[in-house]
């Protein structure tokens, strides 16, 4: 008897998962059950399909196609022979090859890519609800709380506030009706953790909620999630139908006089929603625009009503800690950071995908360790935790652990979770740029000093990459993005000049390159870097002449072909399409640039 | 001003009717809208104000917060290209530049002929498959501009299929 899992998260199902889902179907023998599962975090290697033998054996593929589909059933499951070439981890893996899980400590997402998302009795065989009963049953909604403050849970949405004193507060405050709402607004570019916990165990969540909401006795809950995520959308619809169907949600659950459901509110595009008093505004039908604190929320949310707002990280956590205590969380973590943190890896690393670790592992053993180091073999330069509000990390500081202290103190911050890994070939000032336009687009103009500030920093900003820039402006950066923090009245204010503030105090040598050299180390930026062909390297075969939309390249085949600068517009298309690697990308000083023509 | 036609007007009347007595509802009820419609025109929102007693210029203020909500319709094709950081550094410049020339759009446009709609989004959160570009809804990850171009040819070789109900 064989049990085959085909991860079918959204990342797995764009890297071509669904077909191979399909191929075992219609291949299926009776002695195999197949099963959908969610994410099983080695996004590097999607699409990925497990299979169980009798024995409780795990055999984990990777790149499956579904022409390989044929060949795990006849090799693997007939014959008994795993396809080796296939294979990214098995029992026989050595213990050097496992650092990728090894190194990790799966709390919150313990049933991610082990149970069927959209089956409830799946998630009843891992322990599901059981922390419900166990609290409906036998605790009293302070002692939750208790079991909540002794685990130690902070809030995984980033600013890392305790989640037992959000749920005193509002469990304490004045008031018939009180909601719960789950933040499920994930807006970071580059995060994916929360998508990928929805789409792969959505009961937890709804465990969480239900534990939340009977811990500050409130009997509704909405469920904020972007529209940009329909599957987790809509294995969360499937998810509240069954815990209906099952009396874990409805006006009596579990048959106790608790009574609480859930509504599943869509986001409509809008970052600063992720904020939690725009989040409200947002729910009650309005513009997401934030609102001045206190009263905070736990005094006066939603509706005028106490509302506790906690991260879809957060709440997963809660059915575990309730159902096994608060020792099988905080045994995990520092002193002062409990736990595990969910990341999502992304940008120049091997093994990209979703790796959930303890407080306190540094920097380096995720990026070389868990991730494998740098995809393009060269030279690791930062990450950059926290999205546009957060800051980067040089790779001088790798020791630093990841825990809420240790990169407060570095003047970056936890974040929801989306770390981004970058090599030599990133240019700092071009990302500072790209989060500041970002900041700038999704500023809600509430604020003079977001709205204006942004939109000053930024015009800098582009004065310098594109080689316009004065040293002074510098100077001018670092003040208008204190001043933006100070001056802002919600979070994304005062963090969206982070990225500017951190990479100008770990790598102002590349603004000072940009401004006086004009020249972009890192190559990226358009307007200081120049193309040409190398002659030594040209086999004279015309490929680059047709890639350029332009028409910038000039010669004839047989002839060495030459790039016309003041056409190229510098989209790199030709770079790509010539086969002899003849083409070079250079950025260099003005003078020298200037020397190397007029000898030429 | 645009008037609506019959059908329009019972499905608006449809979806606002589902949502009476529940508060906070006139975002679901343009998603809907949008969904069933494939956009809000000034003529809906109208529409919409009058069936809620709501002013229109409430409406209105949402829809132009919201980046979701379209007041012209989708072009045939509808292509995202995601700007998230990942896909940032992997190059989704380069495929918006690549997306541009091959579709003669703007990004954040409908080309003329009604073929296609290029937007940017930030983020579809696939990044270990950036640079990724979401075509009438399904997901094409690690492209580069030369794949960038074949996808748009076979979307025009596919001819009149489009994003039909796909992406509503």
């Amino acid at each position: 008897m064989y049990y085959v899992k085909v991860g079918l998260a959204s990342c797995g199902i764009a890297a071509g998962s669904a077909a191979v889902y399909e191929r075992f179907q219609q291949e299926l023998t009776p002695d195999v059950t197949l099963q959908p599962t969610g994410c099983l975090g080695m996004c590097y290697c999607e699409p990925l399909v497990e299979v169980i033998n009798s024995t409780g054996e795990r055999y984990l593929y990777g790149n499956v196609t579904d022409k390989d589909v044929l060949r795990i059933l006849s090799t693997h499951i007939r014959d008994g022979n795993p396809v080796t070439e296939l294979l990214v981890d098995a029992p026989s893996t050595s213990d050097d090859d496992r650092v990728y899980f090894a190194k990790q400590s799966r709390f919150a997402l313990q049933n991610c890519g082990v149970i069927n998302p959209e089956d409830i009795e799946s998630y009843f065989l891992v322990r599901g609800y059981e922390g419900l009963k166990k609290a409906l049953l036998n605790m009293s909604s302070e002692q939750v709380i208790r079991e909540v403050e002794q685990a130690g849970l902070r809030g995984r949405g980033g600013a890392g506030f305790p989640t037992h004193l959000k749920w005193t507060l509002t469990r304490k405050a004045a008031g018939e009706q009180k909601y719960i709402v789950c933040n499920a607004d994930e807006g970071d570019p580059g995060a994916f953790m929360d998508r990928s916990i929805l789409e792969s165990d959505p009961h937890s969540v709804l465990e969480g909620m239900l534990l939340a909401g009977y811990a500050i006795g409130a009997s509704k809950g909405y469920i904020y999630i972007r529209a940009e995520y329909p599957l987790a959308i809509k294995r969360l619809r499937t998810a509240i139908n069954q815990a209906r169907q099952h009396e874990l949600l409805g006006a009596a659950v579990l048959g106790s006089n608790f009574a609480f459901d859930i509504e599943i509110r869509e986001g409509a595009g809008a970052f600063v929603c992720g904020e939690e008093t725009a989040l409200l505004m947002s729910i009650e039908g309005k513009r997401g625009m934030p609102r001045f604190r206190p009263p905070y929320p736990a005094e006066k949310g939603l509706f005028g009503c106490p509302t506790s707002i906690n991260n879809v990280e957060t709440l997963a956590n809660v059915p575990r800690i309730i159902d096994l205590g608060c020792e099988a969380f905080n045994r995990y973590g520092t002193e002062k950071s409990k736990g595990t943190k969910v990341f999502a890896l992304a940008g120049k690393i091997k093994r990209g995908g979703l790796v959930e670790i303890p407080m306190g592992t540094t920097v380096n053993e995720l990026v070389f360790s868990i991730g494998g180091g740098i995809s393009t073999g060269k030279a690791f330069k930062a990450i950059q935790t926290g999205g546009p509000s957060g800051g980067c990390i040089p790779a001088q500081l790798g020791d630093t652990p990841v825990d809420y202290e240790s990169l407060n103190k570095i003047g970056a911050i936890m974040g929801s979770g989306g770390l981004l890994v970058m090599d030599e070939d990133t240019c700092m000032v071009n990302l500072a740029q790209y989060f500041l336009t970002f900041a700038r687009e999704e500023s809600c103009g509430k604020c003079s000093f977001c709205r204006s500030g942004t939109e000053q920093m930024l015009r800098i900003l582009n004065r310098i990459t594109s080689g316009m820039g004065q040293l002074s402006d510098l100077d001018l950066l670092a003040d208008l993005g204190e001043k933006i923090k100070i001056g802002s009245m919600c979070g994304l204010g005062q963090t969206v000049p982070n990225p500017v503030l951190t990479t100008l105090k770990y790598f102002r040598h590349e603004y000072v390159a940009h401004i006086q050299d004009k020249v972009c180390p890192a190559k990226q930026c358009k307007a200081l870097i120049d193309y040409q062909v190398l002659a030594a390297d040209c086999r004279s075969c015309g490929i680059c002449k047709k890639s350029c939309p332009v028409g910038a390249i000039i010669g004839e085949k047989k002839q060495v072909y030459t790039i016309d600068s003041s056409k190229c517009i510098r989209c790199g298309l030709c770079v790509n399409s010539c086969k002899f690697h003849a083409i070079e990308v250079f950025s260099l000083p003005k003078e020298v640039a200037v020397c190397m023509e007029v000898q030429s | 001003m645009q008037s609506l036609s019959a059908e329009e007007i019972v499905i608006i009347k449809e979806i606002v009717a589902k949502h009476v007595g529940s508060p906070g509802s006139a975002i679901p009820i343009l998603q809907e809208i949008q969904k069933e419609l494939g956009y809000v025109s000034t003529a809906f929102l109208r529409q919409v104000a009058e069936l809620t007693e709501t002013p229109a210029s409430d409406l209105y203020s949402i829809v132009t917060f919201y980046s979701q909500f379209r007041l012209e319709p989708l072009g045939k094709n509808y292509i995202q290209v995601c700007h998230g950081t990942a896909c940032h550094l992997a190059g989704a410049e380069r495929i918006t530049d690549s997306l541009e020339h091959e579709t003669k759009t703007k990004c954040g446009c409908t080309s003329e002929n009604g073929e296609f709609t290029l937007e940017k989004v930030a983020c579809v959160g696939c990044c270990s498959l950036a640079p990724v570009v979401n075509v009438n809804g399904e997901t094409h990850g690690r492209l580069t501009p030369e794949k960038t171009a074949k996808v748009i040819e076979n979307l025009r070789n596919k001819g009149n299929e489009g994003n039909g109900d796909v992406l509503r």
